[in-house]
């Protein structure tokens, strides 16, 4: 199917069918129940589960095939947010324009970036993007205001000229939309005695991130994947084949750039508004956690990854002391203040706490991220070691 | 050209905070060759350090003076700090005057303890690993002591006064022979100026004129071969390592009173200090502090008003652009050894 063997159409489907049926599936919880506040399937966090997803596997074909450890790709996620909200303004609220503009901007300046910064390799690379990353954050905010608004951030304003939209005569702002199914839309399905929200948005992103995750796995199959592999493990080796190894890379960069672009082109289209606290080198430094977390170098990895933390950033800052008293109700009342004291730093305001020592936790014990946790959790249990399954995706070693 | 020397003098202050921070990194890095992105954490550690002496000091307790009255009447609570108690209010007050500079006392040892259990229960573990690895756990390390100073100390920057003496500013244009108020220098900026001179050359000296200091260098040059000789180099790199994190401990305790603590002022100093490192020279110890100051001076420079007209945001840039155009033009940095890092 698609020019993939048996077992990466596999992945796909499956995939495909867990991003298709997501608004059901990641709702297990009946609303009004003690446990809906873990339900995941509202469209604002499945929008950001994908769009975070396509950001990781944009990064994973840098960092993952390549091992160049880039710090600076929030810059690029930025950047296609700011073209994105731009083609709003001035040519439509038709979203299609928005995310291909993104795309092509954030690629031309990846292309610029990345001849500059693969000039050099390893500590030197993290440090070099980190610069041009901040350069942008900086520049955002400072001086770039007429075209970044600020620290206000981009915003839609009635008297863009959207050319091709005509006037608005309502009197309030347009929403984003694809050739008029407004991107906020949602589908309410009554089922089961409970309603299902399908968000047309959520559906746009998710098929979008399909589409890159099929591209992902074509990349990483190709003969130019393993060319980018062969930078990974030993670029020296081939120069002396007399290769010149900074086109592949360069190509990586770019391609993980453009993925970027596509992701802040989304962020963009979901809510059109853009400021440069996404640019900030934090955000370059979470999705370098969502690629490692889920293992990095897999194909499955970052999209594991992204869904992870996302869902625990959110169900975390949400739970507060309150909740905390509830579940420990049952224990004896000392018993109860001491657990919810000892947990309550971890959770609510303090969920980048617990996602530091997450970070950590897997660098230190699971350098391959979950998808090598996952291996060796089966091989425990297996019978015979290491099935036929194993040998398509090896535990990556982590990148240099 | 009086504005010239103000912005030297301005830069100064910023840059000994870059050149301690940057110092330490080269040491970790030229010792054992971990890049350690908690650095940052460290010098923001030292500050909040400065913060607890200044907290201690000032414990109090409750006792009721049937003297006085307070507004409704009532026998008047009084409190009075333990320490009031133990050495008399005036020493008392004296000691919570000076607690910044007071607070090394407590910073050194602390900052030489993290610096031992950060080595020994982390770092150690991270030799073999890629330097991508090393850079993720110290980042992963970094945002946790942030998060636990942050719940500890709340997210608003806590002010912590410099002694009295210091406070208020020189005028050093009328030294120079300039109008007066045209060079106005605040004195703890001048202090921390010279500490970080002091702390510098002590580094320097400690490394230079002693046993131990020369066993490192020999280390740093070929680890393997002092380890044949039956040395135990480990140890002393783990003990350089503390001596790293005090370095910064200190720069951060001493910075307090010209920035007020705050639980991301690691990380606002990291990534500058990371680019400082780089354009010195990776692994050398000279190169960062050059780099330190130099930048520190050109960052200040750069925000002058006639700079700033000529090319907008300059001030915002210029130290990446410096880091790009070294990176690209002199790889090995300023004063980089040769073969450390070149690839």
């Amino acid at each position: 199917m698609f020019r993939l063997d048996r077992q990466d159409a596999g992945l796909l489907v499956f995939v495909a069918v867990i991003t298709l049926f997501a608004p059901i599936l990641l709702n297990p919880f009946a609303e009004g129940s003690a446990m809906a506040q873990f339900n995941a399937g509202y469209p604002d966090l499945m929008q950001r589960f994908v769009i975070f997803a396509i950001f990781a596997i944009g990064f994973n074909i840098l960092f993952g095939l390549t091992g160049y450890l880039s710090f600076g790709h929030a810059a690029f996620l930025g950047i296609g947010s700011y073209s994105a909200v731009w083609m709003f303004k001035l040519l439509s609220m038709n979203v299609i324009p928005a995310v291909l503009f993104s795309v092509i901007v954030a690629g031309v300046f990846s292309l610029v970036i990345g001849y500059v910064c693969l000039r050099r390799s390893g500590i030197y690379f993290s440090i070099l993007t980190l610069a041009f990353a901040q350069m942008s954050f900086s520049l955002a905010y400072s001086v770039l205001t007429p075209i970044t608004n600020g620290e206000t951030g981009l915003q839609l304003s009635l008297s863009d000229p959207r050319v091709l939209d005509g006037k608005t005569t309502t009197g309030a702002l347009p929403e984003t939309n694809l050739f008029g199914v407004a991107m906020n839309d949602t589908l309410s399905v009554e089922a089961l005695g409970r309603v299902w929200q399908f968000s047309a948005g959520y559906y746009f992103c998710a098929v979008l991130m399909l589409i890159a995750f099929y591209i992902s796995i074509r990349i990483f199959r190709s003969p130019f994947g393993m060319m980018l592999r062969a930078v990974k493990s030993n670029q020296q080796r081939m120069r002396f084949t007399g290769l010149n190894t900074r086109p592949y890379a360069l190509a990586a960069f770019v391609i993980s750039g453009m993925y970027a672009g596509l992701a802040g082109g989304l962020m963009a289209a979901m809510d059109p508004l853009a400021g440069a606290d996404r640019m900030q080198w934090t955000a370059s430094g979470e999705v370098v956690l969502m690629t490692i977390l889920g293992g990095a170098g897999t194909l499955l990895g970052p999209i594991l990854g992204s869904g992870f933390i996302k869902y625990f950033e959110n169900i975390f800052s949400k739970i507060n002391d309150t909740i905390l008293h509830q579940w420990f109700a049952f224990l004896p009342d000392g018993l109860e203040n001491f657990v919810v004291a000892v947990i309550y730093p971890f959770v609510g305001k303090g969920w980048l706490l617990t996602l530091g020592m997450l970070f950590m936790l897997v660098v230190i014990f699971l350098p391959g991220g979950l998808i090598e946790g996952a291996q060796r959790l089966r091989k425990l249990f297996a019978r015979t070691p290491t099935g036929a399954a194993d040998r398509r995706a090896p535990a990556s070693k982590p990148a240099e | 050209m009086d504005g010239l020397i103000l912005q030297t003098l301005n830069g100064l202050d910023k840059g000994s905070a870059y050149a301690m921070i940057a110092l330490g990194l080269t040491l970790i890095f030229g010792t054992l060759g971990v890049v350690n992105f908690a650095h940052g954490a460290l010098f923001m550690i030292g500050a909040f350090c400065a913060v607890v002496m200044n907290g201690m000091m000032s414990l109090s307790y409750e006792t009721i003076d049937p003297a006085q009255l307070d507004f409704l009447g009532q026998p008047m609570k009084v409190e009075t700090t333990y320490l009031s108690s133990w050495v008399g209010p005036d020493l008392s007050a004296a000691l919570i005057d000076w607690s910044v500079p007071l607070s090394l006392l407590l910073t050194v040892p602390v900052m030489v303890l993290i610096g031992f259990v950060m080595e020994r229960g982390l770092i150690k573990h991270f030799y073999k690993r890629p330097h991508a690895d090393q850079i993720l756990v110290t980042f992963g390390l970094a945002i946790v002591l942030q998060e636990v100073i942050k719940a500890f100390f709340g997210a608003n920057p806590i002010q912590t006064p410099a002694p009295g003496m210091f406070e208020g500013s020189f005028d050093f244009g009328v030294l120079m022979g300039f109008d007066p108020n045209a060079i106005i220098y605040p004195y703890w900026r001048m202090v921390y100026f010279v500490f970080s001179l002091l702390v510098i050359g002590a580094v320097f000296a400690f490394l230079q004129f002693t046993t131990f200091g020369m066993v490192v260098r020999a280390g740093m040059a070929d680890r393997e071969t002092v380890g044949l000789l039956g040395i135990n180099i480990d140890r002393r790199f783990t003990f350089m390592f503390g001596l790293a994190a005090a370095v910064a401990g200190v720069a951060g305790a001493m910075y307090g009173p010209i920035n007020a603590p705050n639980y991301h002022m690691g990380m606002d100093f990291l990534v500058l200090s990371f680019v400082v490192v780089v354009v010195g020279g990776m692994g050398s110890l000279p190169g960062a502090v050059l780099a330190g100051f130099l930048l520190g001076i050109v960052e200040s420079f750069a925000s002058l008003n006639e700079v700033k007209m000529f090319i907008p945001g300059i001030d915002q840039i210029i130290i990446f652009v410096i880091a790009i155009v070294i990176l690209l033009t002199r790889p090995r940095g300023l004063m980089g050894r040769r073969g450390v890092m070149e690839e």
